[in-house]
Formats: C-alpha cells, sequence, structure tokens
C-alpha cells in the first residue's frame, strides 16, 4: 500500500517526464530516479574506459599505419566518451574518485562484451561493428532520456559511434575479400561476438527487473527485446553482403512479424560472465586497478605542485 | 647536388624517427596515470605515426619501385631501420616517457623550424604540419617536466633519473654525418649540429626551473643512423610487424 502513495513531488515529476520535459541537475527527483540513473551512467562510463582494453590490445599490432590510426582515434574517442559520461553522472552529486572505487570493488559493473578476449585482427572488426553496432541502437534510443545532462551526452557521442562502427565493418569486408585465411579468420570472429553482442541488451524483458520503473521514468525508451531485434535485423543484412553466416542455425526471417526470428540465448553465459567469471573479467579490472594504482604518484606531484604554487602566489601577493 | 637514393635515405630516417616514437606513446593507451592524460598521449602518438605516414608516402614517391608507405614499417628489419636511438627506448614509467618527449621536442621543434625551410616542397610543407605539432608538444611536456620536477620527492627522483637515463642518447640529435652534411649544403636538410648550443640552453634553463640537475657528458651512445639499435628496438618490430609476416602480401 505504501508503495501507492505518492508525494506531490513525486506525481508532479511524473507529470513532467510524461510530457516529455528533461529533468535537470538541479530540479528535484525521487532519490531512486537519481540512483537508477548513477547505476546505468557509471556503468556506461565504465563499459566505455574498460572497453579500450581489447582495443587496444591491437594498437601496437595493426596491419598498416591507416589502421593503426583510424585505431588510434577510435580508442581514443571511447576514452572521450567515458569521461562526458562521467562528467554527467557528477552533476547527480556523485565524484568520479567514488565511481571509479565502485568499479574496483565490484560493485559497479560495465558491459559484460568487453570481458571477451581479442584474439585476432577479425575481432577488432568484428567489435566496431557489432559491438559499437550495438551500442549506438541503445545509444540512439538513450538520445531522448528523460535526464537533460544524460541525453545530451548520448547526442555527442553517437555522432562519433557511427565512425567506429563504419571502421569495424570496414575491417570485416576487406577480410572477407582476402585470403582463405583472412575470410576463416572473419568468420570466427563473427561467430565468437554474435552471441555477447546479443547480450549486451541485457535480459529479455519479462525477466529484466529494473525495466518497468525505468520505463516509466523514461530513462529507458525502448525494451531490451525492442533494440535486439532491432540491432539483429541489420546486422543480418551486413553479414549476408559480405558472406559472412550467423551462428545461428535456428534464424530465419519472420514474415508475420517483419522481423528475423533467433534461436535461444545461452542466458547462463552472460549470468557467469556479469557475475565476474567471464574470460577476461579478472584481467580487465586488475589492468584497471594496476594503472590506477601506478599513476598515483603522478596524480600526487601534480596535486603537490599546484599546492606549492598556489602557496607562492598567495605569499607573493 | 643531392641524387635521388640520398634524399631517399634522408627521408625514410625522419620516418622511422615518427614512427618508433608514435609507436612507442601508442603504448599508453587504456595506461595513463588518469583519462585526460591517457587520451592527450594517445593525441602525440597520433601525430607521430601520422608524420611517419607523410614521410614514408614521401619516401614510396621518390623510390617509385611499388612500395608504399607501408613497405617501410612492416618489411624491413632491425639493421634497416635509421631512427635515432632515443626514439626507440622503452616506453618506461611516466616520468621516462615525459622526460624524453621533452628532451626530444626541444630538438624537434627548432628542427623543424629550419626544415620549413627547405628547398624541397614536399619535406618544407611536412615540417609546415610538424612544426605546429611541436608547439603543442613542446608546451605540454615542458609543464609536465615543472610539475614532476617540483611535485613530490618521489616525482623528482623519477624525472631525475629518467633525464640521467637519457642523457647519453641526446648526443646523436646533433651528429652530422655524411648524408647530413650533404643535405644541409643543398638547403634540403637541416645542420642539426648547430642547433645543439640553443638546445642546452633551453633544456638547461627548463630542468633548473624545475629543480633538475643536468647530468654530466660522461656517456654517449650513437648508431642508429647506421642500423646499430638498442635490442629493445626488435621487439617492437615483432610486435608492431607480426600481421603483416604470418600473412604476407595481402589487403587489410
Ligand atoms: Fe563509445
Ligand atoms: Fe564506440
Amino acid at each position: 500500500m505504501s508503495e501507492e502513495v505518492k508525494s506531490e513531488q513525486e506525481v508532479l515529476f511524473q507529470k513532467r517526464i510524461d510530457a516529455e520535459e528533461k529533468i535537470e541537475p538541479k530540479d528535484w527527483m525521487p532519490e531512486k530516479y537519481r540512483q537508477t540513473l548513477i547505476r546505468q551512467m557509471s556503468q556506461h562510463a565504465h563499459s566505455e574506459v574498460i572497453g579500450m582494453q581489447p582495443e587496444g590490445n591491437w594498437l601496437t599490432r595493426a596491419p598498416t599505419l591507416h589502421r593503426k590510426c583510424i585505431l588510434l582515434a577510435k580508442v581514443q574517442d571511447e576514452g572521450g566518451h567515458g569521461l562526458y559520461l562521467y562528467s554527467a553522472a557528477e552533476t547527480l552529486g556523485i565524484s568520479r574518485d567514488e565511481l571509479v572505487k565502485a568499479l574496483h570493488d565490484g560493485v559497479a559493473k560495465y558491459a559484460s562484451i568487453f570481458n571477451y578476449p581479442a584474439l585476432t585482427w577479425a575481432d577488432i572488426g568484428a567489435i566496431g561493428w557489432l559491438v559499437d553496432g550495438a551500442a549506438i541502437v541503445n545509444q540512439i534510443s538513450l538520445q531522448r532520456t528523460s535526464y537533460g545532462p544524460y541525453a545530451r551526452s548520448m547526442v555527442r557521442i553517437c555522432k562519433e559511434e557511427s565512425f567506429h562502427q563504419r571502421q569495424g565493418y570496414q575491417i570485416m569486408v576487406t577480410l572477407s575479400q582476402g585470403s582463405h585465411e583472412q575470410k576463416a579468420m572473419a568468420q570466427d570472429a563473427l561467430d565468437r561476438f554474435w552471441w555477447p553482442s546479443l547480450m549486451m541488451f541485457g535480459p529479455h524483458d519479462a525477466e529484466s527487473a529494473h525495466s518497468a520503473q525505468s520505463m516509466k521514468w523514461k530513462i529507458k525508451r525502448q525494451s531490451n527485446d525492442q533494440l535486439r531485434q532491432k540491432f539483429i535485423d541489420q546486422s543480418v543484412k551486413q553479414a549476408d553482403v559480405i558472406g559472412l553466416k550467423i551462428p545461428d542455425p535456428a534464424l530465419k526471417w519472420n514474415a508475420d512479424r517483419g522481423h528475423y526470428d533467433i534461436g535461444a540465448i545461452d542466458w547462463s553465459e552472460f549470468a557467469r560472465v556479469i557475475k565476474g567469471d567471464g574470460p577476461c573479467n579478472r584481467q580487465r579490472l586488475q589492468h584497471h586497478n594496476r594503472v590506477h594504482a601506478e599513476g598515483a604518484w603522478v596524480r600526487d606531484a601534480v596535486a603537490a605542485y599546484e599546492a606549492k604554487h598556489k602557496q607562492r602566489s598567495t605569499r607573493a601577493a | 647536388m643531392i641524387d635521388k637514393e640520398q634524399l631517399k635515405e634522408f627521408v625514410l630516417r625522419l620516418g622511422d624517427d615518427s614512427l618508433v616514437l608514435g609507436h612507442r606513446l601508442s603504448q599508453w593507451s587504456s595506461n595513463g596515470p588518469f583519462l585526460e592524460e591517457d587520451l592527450a598521449l594517445t593525441n602525440v602518438a597520433l601525430d607521430y605515426v601520422g608524420r611517419a605516414r607523410m614521410f614514408y608516402g614521401y619516401t614510396a614517391e621518390i623510390a617509385a619501385d611499388g612500395s608504399t608507405e607501408d613497405s617501410y614499417a612492416y618489411n624491413r628489419d632491425c639493421r634497416d631501420f635509421t631512427n635515432l636511438l632515443i626514439h626507440e627506448l622503452p616506453r618506461g614509467d611516466f616520468a621516462f616517457t615525459m622526460a624524453r618527449q621533452y628532451l626530444v621536442d626541444e630538438f624537434s621543434l627548432a628542427y623543424m623550424k629550419r626544415l620549413k625551410l627547405s628547398r624541397d616542397k614536399t619535406l618544407a610543407a611536412i615540417a609546415e604540419k610538424a612544426y605546429k605539432e611541436d608547439l603543442y608538444h613542446l608546451r605540454r611536456s615542458t609543464s609536465w617536466i615543472l610539475r614532476l620536477g617540483d611535485g613530490t620527492t618521489q616525482s623528482h627522483d623519477r624525472l631525475q633519473n629518467a633525464i640521467d637515463d637519457l642523457w647519453g642518447y641526446t648526443t646523436e640529435l646533433f651528429e652530422m654525418d655524411e648524408l647530413d652534411q650533404e643535405m644541409s649544403k643543398a638547403d634540403v636538410g637541416v645542420d642539426v649540429a648547430s642547433l645543439q648550443p640553443e638546445w642546452i640552453r633551453q633544456v638547461t634553463a627548463t630542468l633548473s626551473d624545475a629543480t633538475l640537475t643536468v647530468p654530466a657528458n660522461d656517456w654517449v651512445v650513437t648508431g642508429g643512423r647506421k642500423g646499430i639499435h638498442t635490442e629493445a628496438l626488435g621487439h617492437m618490430l615483432s610486435d608492431m610487424q607480426f600481421l603483416q609476416r604470418a600473412y604476407p602480401g595481402q589487403q587489410w
């Protein structure tokens, strides 16, 4: 019963949401709305940053100078997305240090896809094509999310994402037109990244714990299954064009629905990776932890220098 | 008069300098002390790899033998690379990276300022772009020298150690071999020996502002222009060239 009793503020808040008004940092908001956003935005920011690792793994081995420059710029963009999102999350009254600490403590999550290894050059293609492709589908939808700073950072990020997806697909196009070994490399990457990419959209709507309230608050604008379907439909066509086979024997065009049907997603794998037991979970977190610890003396030096010089300039004044 | 072979070798050297340093800088991606700095280091890496592409592209144009920018990066062995050694030294810690960058930036800015005046129009154009990048690189690296040198005891000591470990490689920056002399005489290249006094003056001023000591000139290692490298270069190449070597002759 108590849940049904809404304060006047909450009623007003929902009215603004229903009228498609954006909520801004200084506006009143329910504590749960704020917490949900912090969880989602920090998870998004951490994903951008942890996602730099599998691709960064190939920066020194990119096969041409042109590809090396593209990949450097791409990975740099992802770090930039992390920065926008951390600052957008900070408008909710939490600091970047706290967010990073939650990541290190294992409290905050990041996209489970980044716990899979980038083993071959084709994986860099598959990541750009599928992982950035899935991210775009999600982020386009989030451009209309109800929290103003989040929506605006999505607009900015989406502009860069289409370049990411194109460079990945371009790698796959080139490989699939290449030697027998290159084609096999491309197919193998698709085989390994297909299902984890579908899992990026989260559990089916019926199983999704946070979805109903998030939809009501318009933090989410489309459901997990709707977004996943959009991604499947576009990717199947793209695979077709370059002669790669989606690793799903049950995949079939459904004329009634006007969409592709797919086989069953292995949710036990998803649960395992989310829980921290995927192929690279430990390395990803350890890497982030180690780098953060190694950088401590640099951050200390900056702080010490600034303190000294502030002191000196105050004395001089 | 300089001939085509001489020009090609000269341009190739500059390509090697740029690629090898760009590669080292790219090793900072997702390893920076904080996110903003991670991205800034990637920016500098991109500038250097971009330079390598321009120099190698020009090399291929001079050679006119069907080679491309990638032929020079991916299909040559350690002894064929002719970069100055300071560029290839392993990444090291952040103090080492910034110390190297500062010493190289002071040199490169002065070098590119001269190369802008080259009678070779392509080299002059590349130098024009590189000079602008170097202005920004030097501003950044100088500010890091000051902050680390005059930061904490630990940062000061790390930076001083890095400068000490790098110092013996700086002499090579100002060496003039026969090719350099020919190129300089023809107003195509740069008389690097003439840049040394001003470099010393600038570096001394910055290091003393940063409460650091200029090391004594008591050891010198050179040989890069002759293909005599540190052992680190071979490992860099085996990493960088892996795909082109494992799957030769493919498009990527
Ligand atoms: Fe991104
Ligand atoms: Fe992206």
